[in-house]
């Protein structure tokens, strides 16, 4: 024991000698906010009467970080923080760069949104079984999966949001409920099974799990090593988690069935953690095999989007029929994916922003709405206009949004792939994003006019006029509308952080540069 | 060393993707046990396997002497297995609840969430 000390080390080679600096710690505050407070409430999961309090205020501090981070960011380009100081490729790296922090901080708003709204839709036996830790551990594992630069570490928090992704869906073990986590649980731990399988040839093939120097590295080994195979894998395991065709029945199998404030926030948050992957790993640090596999990524674009929308067109559960247009919305973020330009991305990555918001409201609407006519069965409910006009015209404008007409922030992004499509001459895939936007909105005008315009069917109990929509709905659902509006009339601030974040992952020199400062771009 | 090692996780695979492939919780879950070991064995291979030279500097040089094993991989491992582990817990407790609950274990007879008998959406207004 005593020999350690005769050698004599240089730790600069392996440490940062100097302690970080305060500002990079913000890098990881958000994950650690998260579990700081997740824990706090994990021991305060009786008292169910604070829980809703302490879980709005961590929500809020967290929001304000990821503000702090975004700003930070936008100015001053990606910065990087190594765990334990050693020096990266050794230590774990947290690395944000624009599309990380953009990415952040939409999950933050959408999560503070869903903290209040689910204040009085988990009642207390919900809260006592841990709705507002899990939320925040959940949103530990969003937060880092978007904030680090290595990735088995991505792995590792998909794997912590996953976990916590099933405590809330059988938050109140309800018959329905089991049986939609058993499908979600086991289909998606095939998904997250099959990223650790490419993770671990990755290591084999690399020897390294940092994606900075995943990108110094790929050039030399393109010769040689089977990097098509180990992206296909990829494809596979984040198409799963992204619930695209023909790989999303676990997605309309589950999401459907738990309350509905974690409806909102798993077709909000969780299926844009795929996109997330699909573009950090596909088009950052495989973008010529992304190119190579191009076709394939917009065949399957295409059938998401068909088959989602399709399936929402026949389904008699508005719950059910929403869980269908998430998948639809996730076929037109792959598009921008397989088409692979800066204005593609672009598009794909202003539609994830715009879809988390957007679906995330429209289940708390669809939730509300189904709680006040009774039923969430087309067939069966109906007159929410006459009773509650404010709520229907709410929903109206989430529903227009989704679907991409104007003045809603679904418009800017649709336009955006359609003209990036149009561009390269892949006019078959512009032509399915408008059917699509076609049938979507007759899949949602049918929704509005049967359950909320038509009245209510003869035999059917008294219109619901004198039921009330708990202030903390208004509140969580208005916070979310108010977003999409803004962002439909002023979307040039949210276009330019697009491109810019595609630019971003296109020329990955900054990226490198904030990892290993001494490299000289590529 | 390392082809039998393959051969082995090949079998692995086969195994636990064939259990998938039934309709019985029960065998799905022995599935996600196979699987889960499988991958965790899939890395360890992925570190070179020798035997009995612990990778370690000696006390006055700056470099490994010889070829060890990766160590990296085993800790990815045990990351691994922790999560895993106790992902098959959770799954467990899951396929029995849905066993209690759904008095099935068979994945055609669950069809509670997905009613087979579900009413047909309004055709007209």
């Amino acid at each position: 024991m005593a020999a350690s000390s005769t050698a004599h080390v240089d730790l600069s080679q392996a440490m940062n000698v100097d302690p970080t600096p305060l500002a990079d710690w913000l890098v990881v505050m958000p994950v650690a906010w998260c579990i700081l407070a997740g824990a706090v409430l994990l021991m305060l999961r009786k008292r169910t009467e604070v829980q809703a309090r302490i879980g709005v205020f961590a929500l809020m501090v967290l929001c304000l970080l990821d503000a702090a981070l975004f700003w930070r960011v936008a100015n001053e380009g990606p910065f990087t923080m190594v765990m334990g100081r050693w020096l990266p490729p050794f230590g774990i790296a947290f690395t944000v760069d624009l599309l990380g922090a953009f990415f952040t901080m939409t999950s933050g708003l959408v999560a503070l949104a869903a903290g209040i709204f689910g204040r009085d839709d988990v009642d207390s036996t919900g809260r006592r079984y841990g709705f507002y830790p899990f939320l925040l551990l959940l949103m530990a594992g969003v937060s880092g999966a978007f904030l680090t630069g290595d990735i088995f570490n991505l792995y590792v928090w998909f794997e912590v949001l996953l976990i916590s992704s099933f405590g809330l869906l059988v938050l109140g073990s309800e018959r329905e409920q089991i049986d939609g986590a058993t499908k979600y649980a086991f289909l998606n731990l095939v998904g997250t099974t099959l990223f650790l399988v490419a993770t671990g040839y990755l290591y084999g093939l690399f020897g390294t799990l940092n994606m900075a120097d995943i990108l110094v590295k790929a050039p030399e080994l393109r010769e040689t090593a089977p990097l098509m195979t180990l992206v296909c894998l990829y494809l596979l395991a984040f198409a799963m988690k992204a619930a695209a065709f023909p790989v999303n029945f676990w997605l309309p199998a589950s999401y459907h069935t738990p309350k509905l404030v974690v409806s909102g926030l798993f077709g909000g948050l969780l299926t844009k953690i795929g996109i997330y992957a699909l573009l950090r790993v596909l088009v950052m640090l495989f973008p010529v095999e992304r190119t190579e596999l191009g076709w394939v990524i917009a065949v399957l674009a295409a059938g998401t989007m068909l088959f989602g929308v399709l399936g929402a067109l026949a389904q008699n559960d508005i719950r059910r029929s929403v869980g269908f247009l998430v998948i639809s919305g996730i076929g037109m973020m792959l598009a921008g994916i397989a088409l692979g330009s800066p204005s593609g991305l672009a598009g794909a990555i202003f539609y994830a922003a715009h879809s988390m918001v957007v679906m995330t409201a429209i289940y708390f609407a669809a939730g509300i709405g189904g709680r006040l006519s009774g039923s969430f069965l087309l067939s069966r409910s109906g007159g929410i206009y006459a009773s509650h006009a404010i709520l229907a015209f709410t929903t109206l404008a989430l529903f227009l949004s989704m679907t991409g007409l104007p003045p809603f922030s679904g418009l800017w992004p649709k336009v955006m792939l359609v003209k990036a499509s149009l561009d390269v001459g892949e006019w078959w895939l512009a032509a399915t994003i408008l059917v699509t936007g076609f049938l979507t909105t007759i899949t949602v005008g049918r929704i509005w006019a049967l359950a909320y315009w038509k009245p209510r069917a003869e035999g059917a109990e008294a219109a619901p006029a004198d039921r009330s929509v708990p202030a903390t709905s208004v509140i969580g659902l208005g916070m979310l509308t108010v977003l999409t509006v803004v962002f439909g009339l002023w979307p040039e601030p949210l276009i330019a952080i697009s491109q810019d974040a595609a630019r971003g992952l296109i020329d990955t020199s900054s990226y490198v540069l904030s990892v290993f400062p001494g490299e000289v771009p590529q | 060393m390392e082809p039998l090692f393959a051969l082995l996780v090949g079998a692995l695979f086969a195994v636990s993707i064939y259990l998938f492939l039934s309709k019985h919780i029960i065998r799905v879950l022995m599935g996600v046990a196979i699987l889960g070991n499988a991958v965790n064995l899939l890395i360890f291979t992925n570190g070179r396997l020798l035997r009995e030279v612990p990778p370690v500097i000696p006390v006055d040089e700056a470099t490994l002497q010889q070829a060890a094993a990766n160590p990296l991989p085993q800790a990815l491992i045990l990351t691994a297995i922790v999560i895993s582990f106790s992902f098959f817990a959770f799954l467990l407790v899951l396929g029995y609840r849905a066993f209690q609950e759904l008095e099935t274990d068979d994945t055609d007879e669950m069809r509670v969430a997905e009613p087979v008998d579900e009413e047909a959406p309004p055709l007209g207004y």
